[in-house]
């Protein structure tokens, strides 16, 4: 998928709330490294999906602009998985200082599980399945509406 | 009237004239979205629809095992572009670099391209899934008129004793036009030195069968001039270098670029394409981004002059960077035997001992007169939209204008402006089309966004269902399972 911005936006929006979604109810009873009981490792990985929906409008306000300079306007497959790296650690730094206060502190391993699986599907999901039941969305850089 | 002619009509409701690759891709989307056979007929004098397409692609030097300048996820066969070609070469070779380099492209790897055989192999099954031969009509079609009273009568000369009159027509509420590049064109001081001396042989469109020129090579050491800078142009130097290495040919090579590029070039820090060594590099015939991003978004909103402004800002001829080319460019340019000038040809003459003499002017003033035994002219299939029949019948009599880049003017769902009739619609996709909102349209992907847009408006039109997210689902799973629509 070439995106345009407000593609970007709608299709990361759109992944987190279903592949996200998803992958969080399946993969928080196996995260390694947590106590807490689940219930409250849900409302923690949906605050996360959340976090990640909020801070990502901003990541691709700008990648977008980094893709300016681009002559082809496009967004080659592997930045769309290597960008996980800034996103991740800018998360993660915010959620260990307590600037997000109203995420509990997760430990690292646990973050970081949850954090790149949600992501690594995501991405999956987008450069290909995604076509499958919608036939109009790549053409339209990846507006969903 | 037709009918006291005593020329058989017949009634079909959909019909599209061609019968290539964008005609398939049309009625592929059609079948799809639950239209059947009985409804549509192609009309074409080519028995299946990669025909012209893979004459076009062998004479300039892709047989079916070379790569085609074409993305893994541009799929004619299917609709969904999942999973894509790579996907489906690594799985069939057992190859996971594929994958690797799709995951690189083009930062670290060239694009990932599929072989042309995979492309022809795939259109055969989904020809045979959706029955494509069963709406196939040969004949040539002589025009498409507006009917008193609504849709299109088109007129067709069948095959000599395939029908018992000289022609027979067919009503329908609507026609939709993929009749591909009106014809060859020849560059004029090429033109006028195969009318002069009635030479056919020795200068030779690369888009002709030429296989003489490297037969002749393996036979004593010669001289070609190339002329042009795009991708056919960098098919031809590589067959040319493949042979003087696997045969220890000789070859001398010279390359004449109208246009010289020495570098990144656009007026703009946003706008700047890569270059060099007399090339303009881009990956496929146009920017990614008008198959689905930025430009395709941009140029949908575009009219008239800004419009064609447009065309000429991402337009340019050019040829994807691929590393292999590149180390035979240079091997060439080191051993002294491949000479890439910019230049402008006046004429071409023929010498005494019945070689071919180019008088070539550059911009810098020096004149060069390189003799050759054989000249190939790579610059393209880009002849008039009028040289056609239907488009100058079109033209002429039913209301159809040119666009902003002189070819013919289409909507956003690519029915033919001006031609509207009742409650029909005429349309039209392929390189006719060029220059209208949409810009990528003589390519695998813009093919089939056109009969996208074309399905999606028969649909607002009544003639079928629109396909949602369920209905798609299902019909990709036949397509996997390769079981009819």
């Amino acid at each position: 998928m070439v995106p345009t911005l407000i593609g970007r936006i709608q299709t990361r929006l759109f992944l987190l709330a279903t592949v996200g979604v998803v992958v969080t109810l399946l993969i928080m009873p196996i995260v390694p490294g947590v106590t807490a009981p689940l219930s409250e490792l849900y409302v923690t990985g949906l605050l996360v999906l959340v976090a990640v929906g909020v801070l990502g409008i901003v990541w691709e306000l700008i990648y977008h602009f980094l893709m300016q300079f681009r002559w082809e306007k496009d967004w080659p497959t592997m930045f769309g998985l290597l960008t996980l790296v800034p996103e991740g650690l800018l998360l993660y730094f915010l959620l260990r200082s307590g600037a997000v206060g109203f995420i509990d502190p997760i430990p690292a391993a646990a973050f970081w599980t949850h954090f790149t699986v949600v992501w690594v599907s995501m991405w999956l999901v987008a450069n290909g399945p995604m076509r499958v039941p919608f036939i109009r969305w790549r053409f339209r850089g990846g507006r969903v509406l | 009237m037709v009918a006291s002619a005593g020329i058989p009509m017949y009634d079909i409701p959909f019909l599209t004239v061609g019968g290539g690759i964008g005609s398939f891709v049309t009625v592929d989307y059609l079948r799809i979205y639950g239209v059947p056979t009985s409804q549509m007929r192609v009309i074409s004098n080519i028995d299946h629809p990669w025909q012209t397409y893979e004459f076009l692609t062998r004479c300039s030097q892709i047989p079916r095992g070379e790569r085609i300048r074409s993305d893994s996820s541009s799929r004619p066969d299917n609709l969904w572009g999942f999973p894509s070609y790579a996907l489906e070469e690594a799985w069939k070779d057992k190859n996971p670099a594929y994958l690797w380099q799709l995951f690189t492209e083009p930062l670290l790897n060239d694009y990932w391209t599929p072989r042309a055989g995979t492309v022809f192999e795939n259109l055969e099954r989904e020809a045979k899934r959706i029955n494509y031969w069963d709406m196939l009509v040969k004949g040539q079609v002589r025009m498409v008129r507006k009917r008193a009273g609504g849709g299109y009568f088109t007129v067709v000369t069948p095959p000599e004793g395939a029908a018992p009159t000289k022609r027979i027509i067919f009503r329908s509420r609507f026609v939709h036009i993929a009749v591909g590049y009106p014809g060859l064109k020849f560059l004029p001081d090429l033109q006028e030195f195969r009318t002069k001396y009635s030479d056919y042989q020795h200068v030779v469109n690369a888009y002709e069968p030429h296989e003489q020129v490297y037969e002749f090579l393996k036979t004593r050491p010669g001289t070609v001039v190339i002329r042009g800078g795009g991708i056919v142009a960098s098919r031809v130097l590589q067959r040319l270098f493949d042979d003087r290495k696997k045969f220890g040919l000789q070859t001398q090579i010279i390359h004449i670029f109208r246009t010289f590029i020495t570098g990144s070039h656009g007026p703009h820090l946003w706008s700047r394409r890569k270059g060099g060594d007399g090339w303009a590099y881009q990956g496929f015939n146009y920017p990614k981004s008008v198959w689905g991003g930025q430009l395709k978004a941009e140029m949908r909103k575009l009219e008239g002059a800004e419009r064609a402004a447009k065309y000429k800002q991402m337009g340019g001829t050019n040829t994807p960077y691929r590393r292999h080319w590149q180390e035979q460019m240079r091997a060439g340019r080191e051993g002294g035997y491949y000479h890439a000038v910019q230049g402008t040809v006046d004429r071409v003459e023929r010498t005494e001992d019945g070689r071919l003499v180019s008088y070539v002017r550059s911009n810098d003033g020096i004149i060069r007169e390189p003799v050759a035994d054989y000249i190939i002219d790579c610059t393209g299939l880009e002849a008039d939209i009028s040289e056609h029949r239907i488009f100058a019948d079109l033209l002429q009599h039913s209301g159809a204008y040119r666009n902003p880049v002189g070819r013919l003017e289409v909507e956003r769902h690519f029915e033919v402006k001006g031609t509207a009739n009742g409650d029909g619609a005429l349309y039209a996709s392929g390189s006719a089309t060029l220059g209208g909102y949409f810009p990528g349209v003589d390519t695998f992907l813009g093919l089939q966004i056109a009969a996208q847009e074309i399905a999606d408006d028969l649909a607002r039109r009544g003639f079928v269902k629109k396909m949602g997210p369920l209905r798609s689902t299902a019909q990709w799973f036949k397509w996997a399972f390769n079981s009819p629509v």
